[in-house]
């Protein structure tokens, strides 16, 4: 520590204190220390006297620093003089004079008060994303409603547009995903079934599954990854740039025009999706049969035949749609949530996937006891 | 109010800036001294921003030589660039402040990035930069989303002196602030200089501020600098664009009335 910055010495009563060198940003921490020690040294005088001659340069970090001196000193009571301060540097220091006079300690809350109001704003914010998810619904349906009885406001090429992009460019990603799950399938299933030499059942097993439910589950899964958290970037950054409110003053609907095109759009793919899903894991699970069973493909078609029924693939493609709306509603939400900050949008975008992957499953159980009551 | 026999702070030469097959800049030379505030002009759109950013370092250059406090901004190595870079500060035309941090964090981040100060220097340091720009402290607490377009520019100005850079690059300063608070923003310039003998390169369209604060004006067109010097000679120019620029319908009939 450089303690010519700041000498400190007694004399006559008087304390004495001289500046020097450089009391510049880059010495504002060994400052800082030289003069707290320095003002714990005021009982020792009656009267403080502060030279400025011998310093060489002076920024605002010295100019604050050698405020907080003076104020010390007089706030322990003692006359406090600063005497040969260079010409050039008097506006600086008169500047510190004023800064700082107001008192800027944050209130700080118990700890209890704080974790309590934690804890009932998660509560209040589960019924506030259900009351969120419902309202984006209406709003949707009757911007949908509006545009059947006005089908020329459509807003066709953009609905294709979001097409091409969550589904038609999806579809190599949900090929090689489901392709490997279905094989992958198909192979546990034959190394456990081989044992009771039942493996042509694996093909019941993975034709049931696939159609009924891992098909739908895989793919909207994987859609909710990649178009939810698409959906909630874009329309979170459109809303900090101002653009929505821009739409709104031209008196367009946001719904209407960004909104419904994506989940009209999710609906079609999404049934679209799955069914190339499921037929592709079948495929895959054709491929391991043949390659690790031996079963030929003539076996593994009249078997498949048998074991699935319609009800099987009805089962699968009914859910479709109902998990896109919901993917797309989510997506939305979040996506209108997006406040002022980049660490927003990149909250409300992960919200998005974590929400839309969580209600897929749960849409996915409800189905399932709705088509065990009904019997199907 | 430039002192006589000043050295270049900033010094560009044959400078050649372009993207894809547009060339914006195409041999500019210019220089900033010491101690001095510089108005930058130019149409809109003709590339003012460009050359500042090519200055710091955020656009490449094709051709040319930019050499800042006489080190040539090429082939320096990190560390250097940091040393370099501490000693400049750039206010951006959009204030381009961190929006996921506050604005006393926003004003202590190159604090924290180039010393080492205690948590209570650095907050009081902050509160006082945020005064002397014109701003309350309990700004300090706000975060850059809940703030006013003019505040936006204040808080950027504060973190661009925050360690009391010797050049200060502003880009358009004054655009969007209200006719009082853009004369308390030059008025707070010409005392900077005045102070911390700082050197400012200001981009900027706002007559008030060439005519009251900048010792010269450079002005570019036809992607060079045409001329440069102070607003005397910018008003007795017979360049057509300089001309309407400064004794157009919207200059002040008189000329320059007085200093800040």
């Amino acid at each position: 520590m450089d303690s010519s910055l700041l000498e400190v010495s007694v004399k006559d009563g008087r304390l004495a204190l001289a500046a020097g060198g450089a009391w510049t940003a880059d010495h504002a921490n060994d400052l800082e220390r030289l003069v707290e020690a320095a003002i714990q040294r005021s009982a020792q005088a009656t009267a403080v006297n502060i030279d400025m001659g011998r310093v060489e340069r002076l920024d605002t970090f010295g100019a604050w620093l050698l405020e907080r001196l003076v104020r010390g000193f007089t706030a322990a009571g003692r006359e406090t003089k600063v005497v040969d301060l260079p010409e050039h540097y008097r506006e600086l220091v008169a500047e510190a004079q004023h800064v700082n006079r107001a008192d800027i300690s944050p209130v700080r809350q118990p700890l209890l008060t704080t974790l309590l109001a934690a804890m009932r704003r998660g509560e209040l914010a589960l019924g506030h994303d259900f009351l969120q998810f419902v309202q984006m619904l209406g709003a949707v349906s009757v911007a949908g409603a509006r545009c059947l009885m006005r089908p020329w406001t459509f807003r066709f090429t953009s609905t294709i547009h979001q097409f091409d992009r969550v589904g038609l460019r999806a579809v190599p990603i949900i090929v090689l995903i489901t392709l490997l799950l279905g094989g992958i399938i198909a192979q546990q299933g034959l190394f456990h079934f081989r044992r009771f030499g039942i493996e042509i059942y694996v093909i019941d097993m993975v034709g049931i599954l696939v159609l009924r439910e891992l098909g739908v589950v895989m793919v909207s899964m994987m859609v909710a990854g990649r178009s939810a958290s698409s959906y909630t970037a874009e329309l979170g950054s459109m809303k900090m740039r101002e653009e929505i409110d821009a739409l709104r003053t031209m008196g367009f609907d946001p719904m209407e025009i960004l909104i419904l095109p994506r989940v009209v759009a999710l609906v079609l793919a999404l049934p679209a999706l799955a069914l190339i899903g499921a037929i592709t894991a079948l495929f895959g699970a054709f491929l391991v049969c043949w390659l690790s069973a031996g079963m030929s493909p003539e076996i593994f078609l009249a078997r498949l035949r048998d074991a699935i029924s319609v009800d099987d693939f009805i089962v699968g493609m009914v859910k479709a749609p109902f998990i896109a709306l919901m993917i797309g509603i989510v997506a939305s939400v979040e996506g209108l949530s997006v406040e002022g900050s980049a660490e927003s949008l990149g909250l409300h975008t992960t919200a998005s996937v974590v929400k839309s992957i969580f209600l897929v499953v749960v849409l996915d159980g409800l189905f399932a006891v709705f088509f065990a009551a009904v019997g199907m | 109010m430039a002192a006589a026999g000043n050295e270049a702070v900033i010094s560009v030469r044959d400078l050649v800036v372009g993207f894809g097959e547009a060339i914006v800049l195409n041999g500019v030379a210019l220089d900033v001294l010491r101690g001095e505030i510089l108005g930058f002009v130019g149409a809109s759109g003709v590339g003012k921003s460009v050359l500042m950013r090519t200055i710091i370092g955020l656009l490449p250059r094709r051709a040319g030589r930019v050499a800042v406090f006489g080190i040539d901004l090429d082939g320096l190595n990190e560390d250097a660039r940091r040393a370099l870079e501490r000693r400049w500060g750039v206010l951006f035309q959009q204030g381009a402040l961190f929006s996921s941090l506050t604005v006393r964090q926003n004003v202590q981040f190159p604090m924290r990035e180039h010393l080492r100060l205690s948590r209570r220097l650095m907050d009081e340091i902050a509160a006082a930069k945020l005064e002397m720009v014109g701003l309350t402290p309990d700004v300090g607490d706000k975060y850059p989303a809940e703030l006013s377009g003019g505040m936006i520019k204040r808080v950027a100005l504060a973190r661009a002196l925050a360690l009391d850079p010797e050049i200060v690059f502003l880009d358009e300063p004054t655009s969007g602030l209200d006719p009082i608070g853009a004369g308390e923003f030059d008025l707070l310039i010409k005392t900077l200089q005045h102070t911390l003998g700082l050197t400012v390169f200001m981009v900027t369209h706002d007559l008030d501020s060439l005519h009251s604060v900048c010792d010269r004006i450079a002005v570019l067109a036809d992607c060079k600098v045409i001329t440069a010097g102070p607003m005397a000679a910018m008003l007795a120019s017979d360049h057509p664009w300089v001309k309407a620029y400064f004794r157009g319908k919207r200059s002040r009939a008189n000329g320059p009335a007085g200093t800040a």
